[in-house]
This record gives C-alpha cells, structure tokens and sequence, in this order.
C-alpha cells in the first residue's frame, strides 16, 4: 500500500497581506455585530422592563469592560459598513484592479477608524451637554 | 471542509542542514519542503546553504542545490522563464514561478514549500489532478453549432481585445492554490484559475455555448465561493486578475435572469 500524502502547508505558512487580512476582518465583524446586536437587545428590554433592570445595563455599559465592547461594536459597525460599500462597488465589477482593491482596503480601514473617533467624540460631547 | 490545521500526517518536522562548501561567496539559506513517499514518516524543512552568486532567481538556487549537494531534490521545472506554469510553488510565504522570483526580493532565509492544501506527491512536487479535472469540466474549447467556415474564424480587433488578461494564464496554479476559499471548498469550488478560463470562452465572440457554460456554472459552489478576498489578484505571476473575471460571470448571470 503506498504512503498516505501529507497535505502542503497553507495557513501556517502564507504570508498574511492585506487581502486576506481585509477579508477575515469583514467576517470578525459582521460576527461581532451579530453578537453586539444581543447587547443591543438586552439593553432595550431592560429600558422597557423599568429603572432597575436598565440601571443594571447602565451600569455595565458605562463601566471600562462595557464601554471598551461598546467600542469594539462601533468599529465592527463602520467596518462593516465601509468595507460592505467596498464589496457592492465589486458586484458592480468596479474597483476590482489590484491597486485599486489595495486602496479602497486602507480607505474602508482609515474610514472605519475615524467614523468611530467621530461617534464617539459626538457621544461624549452630548453626555456632557447634557450634564450641562 | 474548514480545517485550519495540517492534519497529523502533514505535520512538518525539523530536517537536515546542509552547510555551504568553504569558500563560498553571496551565501543564503533555503529551508526547504521535503517529503519522499518511499520513506514515509512526515515532511521535514531542511536547510540548504547556498552560494548564489551564479543564481538570480529562487529556481537557479533549487537547480544548484540538486546538481552540486542533493540529487534527491524534487520539483517541477522546464521553461525557466516564466511561460510554462512548471515551478510555480510557495516562495517566501506567496505562490510564485520560482523562476522569476528574485532571490534578492526575500530578506533573510527563502522558505520553499508546494503549492499550499494539495496532497504532495514527493518534496516541492504537489498533486494537481483535480486541479486539471476542474479546468477539463468546463469544456475549454470552442464550441459552435454553425458550420464551420473553410478557413479560419475571424474575430474583430474588438472582439480579440476581449480575451485579453485570459489567454496569458499559463495553468500554472499559484492563485488557486493561494485561495482560502480553495484551501476550504476545493473538492466544489472550481477556484479562480479555472473560472478566469471559464470567463475566457464565455467572452469568446466564436463560441455559441454561452448559455451551457453559465449553466454549469450557476451553482452555490463551482462559483459563488468566491468571496472576493483577491489572495489570487495578489499571487498571479502574470499579473492577471481572475477576481474581475468572476465577478464579471456572476454579473452575466445576473443580466440573463432579467
């Protein structure tokens, strides 16, 4: 009986670039937004349950560990939502050059950051107009 | 199916070095894929190092080492200059044609493996049967009901512009093999090499088939496991583009249904 062939090595040894890291990163973040959505859902019930529940979910969200999923959820969303553009540019059949693919990449990517620093600058600025 | 790990068989285990003769000028190290079926056991990298004076290029290296330190040394070759798809393998963590891949472009040890996630017939040398299977399914030659004419038949300069970016593909694997998608669903999916050739003669002004090939193209897996990761735009030697090829077959799918 001959040997049984091994198989070649593919993830442990292709070199990460930013096609596949772009790709893997949509997907983290559209489970994460499936994830974040349960949060959402449970803060809106507690909001509709009465002030102890939604001081429980306050509480969580505005608490270091809440605030830091709240952030991650933001990003997810606008990566999501900039890299999802990306993608209905290429059921178009446009964008889809190399060098263009590479920048709408780092476009998505560089988006994603600033509308995130944005929202929540604008969240904080509300918070604290509020107080005023 | 998704397996994200080498199964036990494939793990690579540490191999041989072979140090450079003395006196040896320009000396780089090549860690190496082995694997011989005739040994068993599992596959080893060793480590070859070499003078690369005389040796511009990843393949003029590997065709130094099996002359001059290790005959046993397998891989495919027969062009050397990039027009016949032979020594495409995994260069420096990127499918490439090891003959015109610099030696001077990798920095540091030049990592030499097959083609990634195929079964390996002995070291550099992968299996590419289904591979061929898949490119034979979809029917690669003109298909035409009318008569054919007594001499050739003529396209417009239009027409033959439009097989431009498919013709070059040279079969050689490298964006196919640098697939995820491949590397998950290659058993159904018929990967980017074979849907840039499927593109190729649906875009064929001569051929009357149009509709069979969408046909056997419509299906969740022979196309639509592409999802646009563009690993192969990256790994394409020649410098093709099946990602545009495919997304061009699902836009031509979509347009028949309206």
């Amino acid at each position: 009986m001959p040997t049984p062939r091994p198989l070649s090595p593919h993830l442990q040894v292709y070199r990460w670039q930013w096609t596949m890291v772009l790709s893997i990163l949509h997907r983290v973040t559209g489970i994460s937004l499936g994830l974040g959505t349960v949060l959402l859902a449970w803060w809106l019930l507690a909001a509709a349950t009465g002030p102890g529940a939604f001081a429980v979910a306050r509480a969580f969200i505005g608490s270091i560990p809440g605030r830091l999923v709240l952030l991650s959820f933001t990003f997810a969303l606008f990566f999501h939502l900039a890299n999802g553009v990306r993608h209905l540019f290429w059921d178009f059949g446009m964008g889809l050059e190399r060098h263009t693919a590479r920048r709408s990449g780092w476009i998505a990517f560089l988006a994603a950051i600033v509308l995130t620093v944005v929202a929540w600058e604008l969240g904080y600025l509300m918070r604290d107009g509020a107080a005023l | 199916m998704v397996q994200f790990t080498l199964p036990k068989n494939s793990k690579i285990g540490a191999g041989k070095t072979v140090p450079a003769p003395p006196g040896a000028k320009a000396v780089r190290t090549f860690r190496i894929y082995r694997w011989n079926p005739d040994e068993g056991g599992n596959p080893t990298l060793d480590a070859f190092e070499v003078d690369t004076t005389d040796c511009p290029m990843v393949l003029d290296a590997l065709i130094k080492i099996k002359n001059e330190t290790d005959a046993t040394l397998t891989f495919r070759r027969s062009c050397r200059e990039g027009m016949c798809g032979s020594c495409a393998m995994n260069v420096d963590g990127t499918n490439t044609l090891a003959c015109i891949k610099p030696i001077a472009d990798v920095s540091g040890e030049i990592r030499v493996y097959p083609l990634p996630h195929l079964p390996v017939i002995k070291d550099l040398v992968p299996d590419l049967t289904t591979f061929f299977a898949q490119y034979a399914s979809i029917q690669p030659w003109l298909q035409s009901e009318t008569a054919a004419p007594m001499r050739e038949r003529l396209q417009s300069p239009e027409d033959r512009a439009a097989l431009d970016g498919s013709w070059e593909c040279i079969l050689c694997a490298c964006c196919s093999t640098s697939c995820p998608s491949y590397w998950w669903n290659g058993d159904r999916f018929l990967g980017p090499a074979t849907l840039l050739q499927a593109h190729r003669w649906l875009t064929d002004s001569r051929d009357e088939h149009t509709g069979d090939r969408l046909d056997y193209l419509e299906d969740p897996h022979r196309l639509y496991r592409c999802h646009t990761i563009m690993n192969c735009v990256a790994a394409c030697p020649k410098g093709l583009n099946p990602a545009k090829a495919i997304a061009e077959i699902k836009k031509m799918l979509l347009e028949r249904q309206s």
